[in-house]
């Protein structure tokens, strides 16, 4: 049984409907990636995952369970973490506190400041710092920390890449094989298609709201990706 | 040394100011919500005070006990049942709250009339200390001042060194995000109501041993709270208090050049800081 199950899912945001009908697996340990141009619905699928967007009960599975009407603090108890576009940490709060937030849930397992801070080494000092103080790559460091504090079973990053330099990126990429070794299962949606692909080992494209392509990047040749991404 | 005295009974009386304050800045800083009822609220739990002392034969500190909890609870309920519904953009609460003040002023004055109360403490009302031999204070406002300190201190420690308080400014921050991280935001600002009303509670008891209170008393205590903010600076507690103090001797002093002038005096006060220093004596948040 797969972790996750999407199910011809309609997410609207008030009158406009953002996905049609869209389908994907996730099964447990796996990185799968979600592509797409911008306005795909890409976040739009992960906030309905999480519990922002609500949606018909038995349009998202997890663990076979039926939770698409279940709001984002009880599916954090699940196991379901977000890591938001733009990092959006808690600006008043420090590093260390932004981390103990998501450890305030209280979900077993193995993420602690300790193993965050193991993680990412850099946060370790700037730990009393005001969040707002780091430099973007931090940030980005400081929210992936934050999400995993929850303990979750599956996480779900939104544009990990978006304004940060090329080899910070790759830094942040470099850890998901270690987080995914404790447990965790890993959702990323991505613009970066390269950074995307290489990292993850099924990849769904969207494309104005509906899925366009599917499967092991290995056996996706790079016109179907471009046809699926750009609708050409 | 009849001027020290009278900026001491100055700041005395502004330790109230304060917790007015103190509940007052905790809502808005937690869920932006500006609640007008605030003063009514104080004035509610003053009647409820009187008629627990006179139901259980106890003083107005002993009355607390009772007040307290009941003031926690009904602050809780009323964020759950009916101000979480009206957040998220400005004008609903302010509305809301505005309708709720009116209710209380008009259901406190069809049970209660209009004849004004007070609640009595005892022989400790007519107690003082000797500081100097020109300076002595009563025990009573002393009293006051140090729970109102310490009561302050306590919301600080709260804020900045508890669980809780993390939850309530990282939900301020961001309440989206605040979800994603497990915390109920329903549960968070309906705990924040429950111990602005706590606070509230003791300000409310504190008051009415000092003071008459009527059913139309609360709109008064709202402003000289808004006061104690404006000129302390927005989401600093220890600015709160200093601006409580500050509006507290300005109205001492000016009760001392002419009786109707106290309120007159806070007034100014307040007036010439947003002239001169809008932001405030010590501000902590940027609007």
């Amino acid at each position: 049984m797969a972790l996750l199950e999407v199910n011809a899912l309609d997410a609207f945001y008030g009158d406009f409907q953002a996905l049609f009908g869209v389908s994907l697996k996730v099964e447990e340990g796996q990185i799968v990636s979600v592509i797409g141009a911008n306005g795909a619905g890409k976040s739009t699928l992960l906030q309905s995952i999480a519990g922002l967007i609500k949606s018909a009960p038995d349009m998202i599975a997890f663990d076979g369970a039926p939770i698409g009407a279940m709001r984002a603090p009880q599916l954090v108890r699940q196991g379901i973490a977000l890591i938001p576009e733009g990092r959006r940490l808690f600006s008043s709060l420090s590093v260390g506190e932004n981390l103990l937030v998501g450890g305030q849930v209280g979900r077993p397992g193995p993420w602690t400041l300790d193993r965050v801070f193991d993680l990412f080494p850099n946060l370790k000092h700037r730990k009393d710092q005001r969040s707002t103080s780091l430099s973007g790559g931090e940030q980005q460091m400081v929210a992936f920390g934050r999400a995993l504090m929850t303990n979750p079973r599956l996480l779900l990053c939104d544009e990990l890449s978006l304004g940060l330099a090329p080899i910070v990126v790759k830094e942040i990429f470099a850890r998901l094989p270690e987080i995914v070794r404790e447990g965790v299962t890993v959702v990323i949606v991505e613009q970066d298609i390269v950074q995307a692909l290489s990292a993850s080992s099924h990849v769904y494209c969207l494309q104005e709201g509906r899925v366009t392509l599917g499967g092991p990047p290995a056996q996706l040749s790079r016109e179907a990706i471009k046809a699926a991404y750009f609708g050409v | 040394m009849e001027w020290v005295n009278i900026i001491f009974q100055g700041v005395l009386l502004g330790g109230l100011y304060a917790l007015f304050a103190a509940g007052l800045s905790l809502i808005f800083g937690v869920m932006r919500l500006v609640n007008i009822a605030h003063g009514d609220l104080i004035v509610a739990f003053a009647y409820m005070a009187y008629f627990v002392m006179a139901a259980l034969h106890i003083g107005p500190f002993t009355s607390l006990a009772v007040i307290v909890p009941a003031a926690a609870l009904i602050g809780y309920g009323l964020q759950r049942g009916l101000l979480n519904w009206t957040l998220g953009e400005e004008l609903p609460p302010l509305l809301v709250t505005i309708g709720l003040s009116v209710i209380i002023q008009n259901l406190l004055l069809v049970f209660f009339t209009f004849d004004t109360h007070r609640l009595h403490a005892g022989d400790i009302e007519i107690a003082s200390v000797q500081f100097l031999p020109d300076l002595s204070v009563g025990v009573l406002p002393l009293i006051q001042f140090a729970v109102a300190v310490a009561i302050i201190a306590g919301l600080q420690i709260v804020f900045y060194r508890t669980a809780l308080g993390r939850a309530f400014r990282a939900t301020s921050d961001d309440p989206v995000v605040a979800q994603l991280m497990g915390l109920e935001t329903r549960h968070i600002f309906a705990m924040a109501m429950a111990l602005s009303l706590a606070v509230v509670a003791v300000a409310g008891v504190f008051i009415a041993i000092r003071t008459d209170f009527n059913p139309f008393y609360g709109p008064q205590l709202l402003i000289f709270g808004f006061e104690a903010i404006i000129i302390g600076g927005l989401g600093s507690l220890w600015g709160t208090l200093a601006g409580g103090i500050l509006l507290g001797i300005a109205q001492a002093l000016g009760g001392q050049f002419n009786v109707g002038w106290p309120f007159l005096a806070g007034h100014v006060v307040f007036l010439a800081v947003l002239i001169v220093r809008p932001q405030g004596l010590f501000p902590k948040v940027a609007l």
